[in-house]
């Protein structure tokens, strides 16, 4: 499969443990920063009741839901169990300073 | 790299559980794992055996891992093979079936067997223990065929066993050598009362009765006496006690005594030797209840996978008899004695008797016999030591007697409908939960929350949760002595704090590493709680992480289902100006606000605001001269007031200025959890001071200070601290009250819970009766609040963490 990256800025614009939102014609997507320097993109909707998922608190590859604390994978995009459901993961990488994007989710969902 | 050998002997309750702890903390990869078992099933829950021979369950039913749980989890199972020789020089284990197993580490977990009293004849057909899945289908079998049954035994698991052959449609008696029934965990009017309703259920007792042989050819046909008695039966049933099973590691050398001696960390003489279960004696007990040996496998644990902090120190215990229909309690010191008291409820037409043994005014014991709706709450009095002199009077009504008038009334779990809704905030009922708890084996609060959503919420249903816990798994169930923070670590809130004060830990980062966090980051639980933690403690030194702050508290704003946030500026006391009514008017139109509404809390909310546009509403508003009403966060919240002596006619006291000077001294002030003050100017409280955490009513002679009060899920009417008379005293109690539950409380603990946990006895000793205290609680009070008293909203809305606002891009 071949991407088309869009660069959307840098990696010091998120904050570790963070993160940031690109707005699309899809809608948000939620780009998450770890304490490793790790980035995921995710659609900014919780599978639960659909919280912004880039308000959540950043530990490890995972994010909680702010509305009512569902914890997702930031790599697959599942939701980690016992709770079920999963949201698109989009591709995402650095290269030098800057932060690419792609509009193209890996995973079905 | 080649992975260690890790053998466990015993698939059974107390091994299974140290394998899934070891797998719970990610480290069982470090191991190749293979478990012997003698049974030929895999692991069950054991303790469910009896209603399995009520009839009440099935077999299936109680399995807690299938094979191929053991499958997924990379663990080898051997069943049907009994480890019968441990070579420590090799080693090697040996088995039945020939197979011999290198190890690296060994894990016994044997369990223990049924004593079979060495009269005559207790060899013969239809002799049994009552101790596994073989002996529940003999006794089956035998009532399909026969008729009568002896029990010998009248103990916990004796009466089990008799009750579930009743069911089964024998008929019983149960042979008890001792003058009362269950002597071990029964005084004599409960022991009375449990035998009066056991034999209104049909069963026959012979007391005082001390079996001489076992009579009969092949098949037992009856039971001698010493007195020379007998009786005619067709199964005898021995219930006299187990014995640890420790002839493998008696012959492989290792130190035993009544069982097999470990230490803290659950190693047997041989370090490479571990043990857990019945068969171990710790510290000189030998544990025949499942609680202590999870306690026990949860260290191990810890040690096998060389974490190496976990320590056991002995466990106290609690029993619950799993006979349907009765209800029956009982912990520690039931008995009393030299130097104790007793309180003591008794019903006998209502069928109940309870009994709380005090030493030193605090729990030593207690009996329950028809209502055991508080064993859970007098068991962990009993185990946190608390000092009960504050609720004496009312401890033996239970909890829901101590001033609560919301959803913990609703209490009786073991008697609620299957469709009665447990969790009103997620829909959950009691149905839902005994189901999740049978059938996925769960044994804790925090489980059952994760599987059914159950007390997930608002919590209010946590107690009702516990107990529905407690009522499905029986005496197996027990909360944990010691809630870690999360599952990050093993240690308490109290142990974190005391580390973060006394070893000068100023950053999160330093408190993982001083205290072994198991993630590198923390979670969603132990990150906004430490970072409390530090700024409380170390307000000029410890630097706050808006990362781990909930996001409401990130943004300083509340928000909404829709993602949207809310706004309520301060306003001092509830007390406005045109000027500032003019502010919020223009700034809702100026920012589309959706909705404005007055609040439950004196102020004003503008409701549905873009996040992009919180900063410049909040300059707005700022320059305007409002504050953040923090409306949002663990913090000071508001003070409320009423009119108070300016105007209304009854009004003894200014409690307009009181709530404004008090909200002066306290807001941006952190807490462990929200914080509501309020000011009446008369005992007719229109303020509603007496259900704040912190409240004044003003009194002829000065003013009245309230202490704890909750409205919401639970109301609790505060308690009277004192009575003061001048406007700096009550803003001294305010501030040193404040500040001692700020350096004492858990994260999320109100004011309400923490006061029934320490005692009103000691709040008041600490900030009423010593002065010097009180004057140092005040000064660190105030040196905090030189840090806090920033306005968060008037930093942003300078351009302070702009990036939490504005998108990173926008892509057309
Ligand atoms: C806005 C307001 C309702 C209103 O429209 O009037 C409100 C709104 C919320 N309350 Fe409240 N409470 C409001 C007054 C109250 C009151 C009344 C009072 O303060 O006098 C109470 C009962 C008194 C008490 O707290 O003892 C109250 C008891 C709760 C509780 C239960 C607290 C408890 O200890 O039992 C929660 C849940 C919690 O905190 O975990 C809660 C939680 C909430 C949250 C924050 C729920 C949430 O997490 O999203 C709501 C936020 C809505 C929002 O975005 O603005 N709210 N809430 C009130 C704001 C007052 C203010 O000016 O700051
Ligand atoms: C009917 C009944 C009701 C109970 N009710 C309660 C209750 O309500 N509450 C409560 O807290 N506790 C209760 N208990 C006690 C509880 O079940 C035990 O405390 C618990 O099961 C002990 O765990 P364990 O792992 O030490 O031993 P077990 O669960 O007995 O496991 C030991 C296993 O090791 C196997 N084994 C032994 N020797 C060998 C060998 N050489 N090689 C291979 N395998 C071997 C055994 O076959 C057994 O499967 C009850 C017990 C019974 C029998
Ligand atoms: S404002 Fe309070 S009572 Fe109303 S829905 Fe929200 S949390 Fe519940
Ligand atoms: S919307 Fe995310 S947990 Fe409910």
């Amino acid at each position: 499969m071949t991407e088309n990256w869009i660069e959307v800025g840098g990696l010091e614009d998120i904050p570790q443990l963070g993160s940031r939102i690109v707005q699309t014609s899809q809608g948000d997507i939620a780009i998450f920063r770890n304490s490793a320097d790790e980035v995921f993109a995710l659609r900014n909707r919780c599978p639960h009741k659909g919280g912004p998922l880039s308000e959540g608190i950043v530990s490890g590859r995972r994010v909680t839901c702010p509305l009512h604390n569902w914890v997702m994978e930031m790599e697959s995009g599942s939701a980690v169990a016992p709770d079920v459901g999963c949201t698109p993961v989009y591709p995402v990488k650095v290269e030098g300073d800057s932060l690419f994007l792609s509009l193209q989710p890996s995973n079905d969902c | 790299m080649s992975r260690e050998k890790l053998v466990l002997i015993g698939n059974g309750m107390a091994g299974m559980r140290t394998l899934e702890e070891l797998l719970k903390l990610d480290e069982a990869d470090k191991y190749e794992i293979s478990v012997f078992g003698a049974e030929p099933h895999p692991n069950y829950n054991r303790i469910l055996l009896s209603p399995v021979l009520a009839g009440e369950k099935t077999v299936d039913e109680i399995i807690l891992n299938s094979r191929e749980w053991y499958q997924e989890n990379g663990i080898t199972l051997y069943t049907g093979d009994k480890v019968v020789e441990i070579d420590r020089v090799r080693r090697q284990i040996k088995t039945q079936s020939g197979m011999a197993v290198d190890y690296d580490r060994l894990l016994i977990a044997t369990g223990s067997d049924p004593f079979i009293i060495p009269v005559p004849g207790s060899e013969l057909q239809g002799v049994i223990g009552f101790r596994d899945i073989a002996d529940v289908k003999a006794m089956l079998q035998a009532s399909q065929s026969y008729h009568k049954a002896v029990v010998i035994g009248g103990g916990l698991l004796g009466l089990e066993a008799a009750n579930g052959l009743k069911k089964q449609g024998m008929d019983v008696t149960v042979v008890h050598l001792m003058d009362r029934l269950m002597e071990r965990q029964l005084d004599h009017p409960a022991a009375a009362m449990l035998k009066r309703s056991l034999e209104a259920d049909g069963l026959e007792f012979l007391m005082e009765a001390q079996t001489a042989g076992i009579l009969g050819q092949e098949r037992v046909t009856g039971v001698k006496f010493a007195d020379g008695s007998q009786i005619e039966t067709d199964l005898v049933v021995m219930a006299v006690g187990i014995r640890p099973n420790m002839a493998l590691a008696q012959q492989a050398g290792l130190y035993c005594e009544r069982g097999i001696v470990v230490n803290d960390t659950m190693q047997t003489y041989d370090p490479r030797i571990y043990a857990v279960g019945e068969c171990v004696q710790h510290r000189g007990t030998c544990y025949g209840l499942v609680a202590p040996l999870f306690e026990q496998a949860k260290v191990c644990a810890n040690h096998l996978a060389q974490l190496g902090y976990g320590r056991y120190e002995g466990s106290v215990t609690s029993t619950k008899l799993k006979v349907t229909g009765i209800d029956l309690f009982s912990a520690g010191n039931f008995e009393g004695g030299d130097g104790t008291e007793d309180i003591v409820f008794q019903d006998p037409a209502g069928g109940v008797y309870k009994k709380i043994v005090l030493r030193d005014n605090k729990v030593e014991g207690a009996v329950l016999y028809g209502d055991t709706m508080d064993g859970a709450w007098y068991f962990q009095l009993m185990r946190n030591g608390n000092d009960v002199s504050d609720i004496r009077e009312h401890l033996i009504f239970g909890e829901s007697h101590l001033g609560d008038s919301g959803h913990g009334g609703q209490n009786k779990a073991a008697s609620m409908s299957d469709e009665a809704q447990v969790c009103d905030c997620n829909g959950v009922c009691k149905g839902d939960i005994v189901k999740a708890i049978t059938s996925k084996g769960l044994f804790t609060v925090d489980d059952v929350k994760l599987h059914t959503k159950a007390a997930a919420s608002c919590g209010s249903c946590t107690g009702l949760v516990e107990q529905i816990l407690a009522s499905t798994l029986g005496g197996d169930y027990s909360a944990p002595e010691h809630k870690p923070l999360c599952r990050c670590t093993d240690h308490t809130h109290d142990e974190v704090r005391a580390a973060i004060r006394e070893q000068r830990l100023t950053s999160m980062q330093a408190v993982r590493e001083a205290l072994d966090w198991r993630s590198q980051d923390g979670c969603h639980v132990c990150r906004p709680a430490l970072n409390y933690y530090l700024i409380s403690t170390w307000p000029l030194e410890a630097r706050d992480d808006p990362q781990s702050r909930f996001i409401n508290e990130r943004v300083h704003g509340n928000i909404q289902k829709d993602g949207t946030y809310s706004v309520i500026p301060r306003i001092f006391g509830g007390t406005t100006t045109p000027d500032h009514l003019r502010a919020i008017a223009d700034a809702t139109e100026k920012f589309n606000v959706g909705e404005v509404r007055i609040t439950g809390g004196e102020r004003i909310n503008m409701l549905g605001v873009k996040k992009e546009d919180l900063p410049a509403i909040w300059e707005f508003l700022t320059t305007r001269g409002f504050v953040s009403g923090h409306a949002y966060g663990k913090a000071l919240r508001t003070a409320k007031s009423c009119v108070g002596s300016t105007w209304c006619r009854f009004g003894t006291q200014d409690s307009t200025q009181m709530a404004i000077d008090l909200e002066k001294m306290t807001w941006g002030s952190w807490m462990p959890h929200k914080f509501k003050m309020a000011a009446s100017g008369c005992p007719r409280n229109c303020a509603e001071a007496t259900i704040k955490d912190f409240g004044v009513v003003g009194i002829d002679s000065g003013w009245e200070i309230h202490i704890g009060g909750n409205g919401g899920v639970k109301v609790r009417a505060t308690d009277l601290l004192c009575r003061v008379e001048t406007r700096e005293e009550v803003l001294d109690y305010c501030a040193a009250f404040i500040q001692l539950y700020r350096e004492e409380a858990h994260y999320l603990e109100r004011t309400a819970p923490w006061v029934e946990r320490v005692g009103l006895s000691y709040v008041k000793a600490r900030i009423l009766e010593d002065t010097e205290n009180r004057q140092a609680l005040i000064e660190r009070f105030k040196i905090s609040q030189q840090a806090a008293q920033v306005d968060p909203w008037a930093q942003r809305a300078k351009g302070e963490q702009a990036h939490e606002f504005k998108p990173l891009k926008i892509i057309a």
